[in-house]
């Protein structure tokens, strides 16, 4: 039998003033299972908990409604309360008549009925409330972070620090990522493998870390707290156990390739160290352009090697690991050569994107920081910077701003004139977004102190005279179309999703926007979460973002891991779906629908054949409790706790009676 | 028909339009007082056979408020919504029950002013239509016929 208890709030005038609460306990008192119906002043107060509580032991409730405020607001208040006095928490239930009723109808008749109505509505939900208890599931203490960027470093470092155990992957042969190619950072000006560099060496020797470079993840299986992971250790061909490092075979090989992180503005060996501070500052053997694999000869490398780490033999491998939380920070690319036709773009070699500038002004850079033309060599005298090629441009499909541009196009054309001080620089641009601490000071003195000219409009065409570049664009400040002939030109090229990012995504079951950038999983309140419960965002990854918001971005998430890994246990809401197996026909429709994969297949025998059939189980590690499976199941196999079918369609099945006591009202 | 004040039964994503008729009392937009709402964890959730459900039980309209395309708390919810939505809309004529009682709203936890309009654009629109009638009537002359046909068939 049920045994409900009411709980009517005035939440002082808040309620009272608009709605008959005496009339609504009153009402309340004669529904069905409706032991106890009161008001009170202050429910959320101690004394009204208090009395709430002795009512449950008194009582012997079986049941609570509180028709109060939100349940967004209190419902975990009196949730708390019951399961001090040992009433299932989830026997709970709130009757939003403040936020829903008071507070946004003036006639007191109407909102009194309406009150009267939902406290009713709830009091049949309740009926039929299930006692649930907490999933709790073991926790893996242990992190992998995707990606070796600054924003995957900051958050391992942060990671190993507090003392987890954090297992980093980069697909590349060093980490370091787009940070590491770059010269003079914003808006500061300091030496951006300065303050680098120290945060890679520390990260490869702590004792807690385990770094995985040239590596990539190859799948994940489990879920929050209990992820299992699988990492592809690419062939190397070069043993790194007996590696020292001595650089022998680069200096031996014969084989010369574009250096990817060169920007292909100088070339390196095809067995290579990517950078001089690379981490780990041994080589790996690029087998796409090395003699040995393309054509069957040379073997150099392996001939000079004194310790014999050269190892044509060596395969993939993959390693399995068991994480319980897991950071992406993929960080980002730069949007294709080929999309900009009318900028000359990898045609006309006197064209540079950001990041070749980058390398050109880098004193480890192709010519040692001189900014020099690629063509002759020569020191141009004036470089015409382009801002938004590719971003904030719907014909292109991208109508997004990528955020750093405004401002590394800035310190771009301030570290032209530092070295070539008779130099002109000219930057076009839309607008100058230069929001930031000191980002619009760090502008400003580009224009005053380094005489960088903004002019505000698109460039429509770049073009080739007589070995001359022309930049053809508008001045729309002055009204008039300028034409500038110019010696270098570095276009500020949109920031796209890293590649592969969208695959990645999928085997992490966390979504991508349209443009592939990976989605948070609310935009204000949880920006580094994902709607994968465990599955953290760092960096770029996320948004074009600059190096200080992913640093922060990086250190969030690693809190956000600490706090998950802080138990032995997790604590989850029982708010999950579950499979009846008895009307469960294997048909997987749940499956179909489930966003977050906890739709599993059971292997079970038919009772009346012995054969072997499969049922659905729904995983509550897993299940966020959405309860989209639920319309699909044609049988009516599967429920959802908190939101039953029976709870709903109680609610809704009162409504007639309802409706009833308000024609009576009438 | 002067007196006639709808009954209308909302079904809201916890996440969004929950949150978002919070907001709106928080804000204290005042709207009619003709709606009843039934918390749901994602209009995902709302199987059709509830709203025929509600239309039968006494409801003169309906509406499901769920998360903005492309917003859904749970990924995919509010696109299996629509896909169902759109499909039962057209079952409703059918069934005799205006297209127009039952409505959709994707209203975000920040939307309390779209809630409220919300509210007094489908009590408006469901008063122009009337009470619920013929599908009510066309249930009662279904299930007396039911009844005297098992009759028939017991004796």
């Amino acid at each position: 039998m049920a045994r409900i208890g009411v709980f009517v709030c005035h939440c002082g005038s808040n309620i009272a003033a608009t709605v008959d609460v005496r009339a609504v306990a009153e009402a309340a008192s004669r529904f069905p299972g409706v032991v106890h119906s009161v008001e009170y002043r202050y429910m959320c107060s101690d004394p009204g908990q208090k009395m709430i509580a002795e009512t449950i032991r008194e009582k012997d409730l079986t049941g609570v409604v509180v028709a109060a405020c939100s349940p967004r607001m209190h419902e975990p208040t009196f949730r708390r309360l019951a399961e001090k006095t040992e009433l299932n928490p989830f026997l709970v239930e709130m009757a939003n008549i403040r936020e829903h009723c008071s507070w946004v109808h003036d006639d007191r008749g109407e909102a009194t009925a309406k009150a009267i109505e939902t406290v009713r509505m709830l009091v049949e939900k309740v009926r039929r409330n299930s006692p649930l208890e907490q999933i709790r599931v073991p926790v893996t203490r242990r992190a992998l972070v995707v990606g070796g960027g600054i924003a995957g470093i900051q958050a391992a470092l942060d990671l190993v620090n507090a003392g987890v155990e954090t297992i980093l992957i980069e697909r590349s042969p060093s980490i370091g990522g787009k940070m590491a190619m770059l010269d003079e950072t914003f808006p500061t000006l300091d030496c951006s493998q300065c303050i680098l560099t120290p945060k890679m060496v520390e990260l490869s020797q702590h004792p807690l870390a385990r770094l995985y470079t040239y590596a990539e993840l190859d799948g994940v299986e489990g879920y929050v707290g209990n992820f299992k992971v699988k990492v592809r250790q690419k062939a190397r061909s070069v043993d790194h156990d007996k590696c020292t490092g001595c650089g022998l075979c680069i200096e031996k090989c014969p084989s010369r390739v574009p250096s990817e992180f060169e920007r292909g503005l100088a070339d390196r060996k095809s067995i290579y160290v990517p950078f001089p501070q690379a981490v780990p500052d041994k080589p790996v053997l690029d087998r796409e352009t090395c003699i040995w694999f393309t054509q069957g000869k040379c073997g150099a490398c392996r001939e000079i090697c004194p310790v014999e780490a050269i190892d044509y033999e060596d395969a993939d491998e993959i390693s399995e690991h068991e994480v319980g939380a897991i950071v992406v920070a993929t960080g980002y690319d730069i949007i294709g050569r080929s999309l900009y036709g009318e900028y000359g773009y990898g045609k006309l070699v006197d064209v540079l994107d950001g990041l070749q500038f980058e390398r050109m002004c880098s004193a480890s850079g192709p010519t040692s920081g001189r900014i020099v033309r690629p063509s002759d060599g020569e020191v141009p005298k004036t470089v015409v910077f382009i801002q938004c090629v590719g971003s904030r441009d719907d014909s292109k499909g991208r109508p997004y701003c990528s955020k750093i541009c405004c401002m590394y196009t800035a310190k771009h054309s301030m570290l032209y004139k530092h070295k070539v001080e008779d130099g002109k620089a000219y930057v076009f641009y839309i607008d100058v977004r230069a929001g930031g601490k000191g980002y619009e000071e760090f502008v400003n003195r580009a224009v005053d102190e380094d005489r960088v000219v903004y002019l505000r409009g698109r460039v429509s065409r770049i073009y080739e005279r007589d070995g001359t570049l022309f930049v053809k664009g508008a001045d729309t400040l002055s009204g008039h179309q300028i034409e500038i002939r110019a010696d270098l030109v570095v276009l500020a090229s949109a920031v796209t999703a890293a590649e592969g990012a969208r695959e990645l995504g999928q085997k992490l079951r966390i979504i991508s926007d349209r443009y592939g950038f990976f989605t948070e999983a609310h935009p204000k309140l949880r920006p580094v979460e994902t709607n994968t419960a465990g599955v953290f965002l760092a960096g770029a990854c996320q948004a074009p973002r600059d190096i200080p918001d992913s640093v922060s971005q990086a250190s969030a998430a690693a809190s956000k891991v600490l706090g998950l890994l802080s138990a032995d246990e997790l604590v989850r809401e029982p708010l999950v779906a579950r499979v009846n197996e008895d009307l469960c026909t294997g048909c997987f429709a749940c499956e179909a629908v489930c966003p977050y994969g906890a739709a599993e297949r059971v292997k079970r025998e038919d009772p009346r054949t012995g054969a072997e059939i499969e049922k659905a189980y729904m995983n509550p590690g897993v299940c966020e409790g959405c309860g989209a499976c639920l319309p699909v199941c044609r049988p009516g196999a599967v429920d959802l706790m908190g939101f039953s079918e029976n709870q709903i369609y109680s609610e809704i099945n009162v409504l007639t009676e309802s409706f009833k006591v308000e024609d009576e009202a009438k | 028909m002067a007196d006639f004040r709808p009954r209308i039964v909302a079904f809201l994503c916890n996440w969004c339009s929950y949150a978002g008729a919070d907001l709106a009392g928080t804000t204290r937009k005042k709207h009619r007082a003709d709606v009843r709402i039934i918390r749901v964890p994602c209009s995902g959730r709302v199987a059709p056979a509830m709203i025929v459900k509600a239309f039968e039980k006494g409801a003169d309209g309906v509406v499901v408020g769920g998360c903005h395309p492309g917003d859904c708390h749970y990924v995919s919810g509010n696109y299996h919504a629509r896909r169902r939505f759109y499909t039962l809309r057209k079952l409703l004529d059918f069934m005799g029950i205006e297209e127009e009682r039952f409505q959709v709203t994707w209203c975000s936890a920040a939307e309390g002013d779209k809630w409220a309009e919300t509210v007094n654009r489908v009590c408006d629109l469901v008063e122009g239509l009337g009470p619920l009638t013929t599908f009510r009537e066309m249930g009662e002359a279904v299930s007396s016929e039911m009844r005297e046909i098992k009759k028939v068939a017991d004796e």
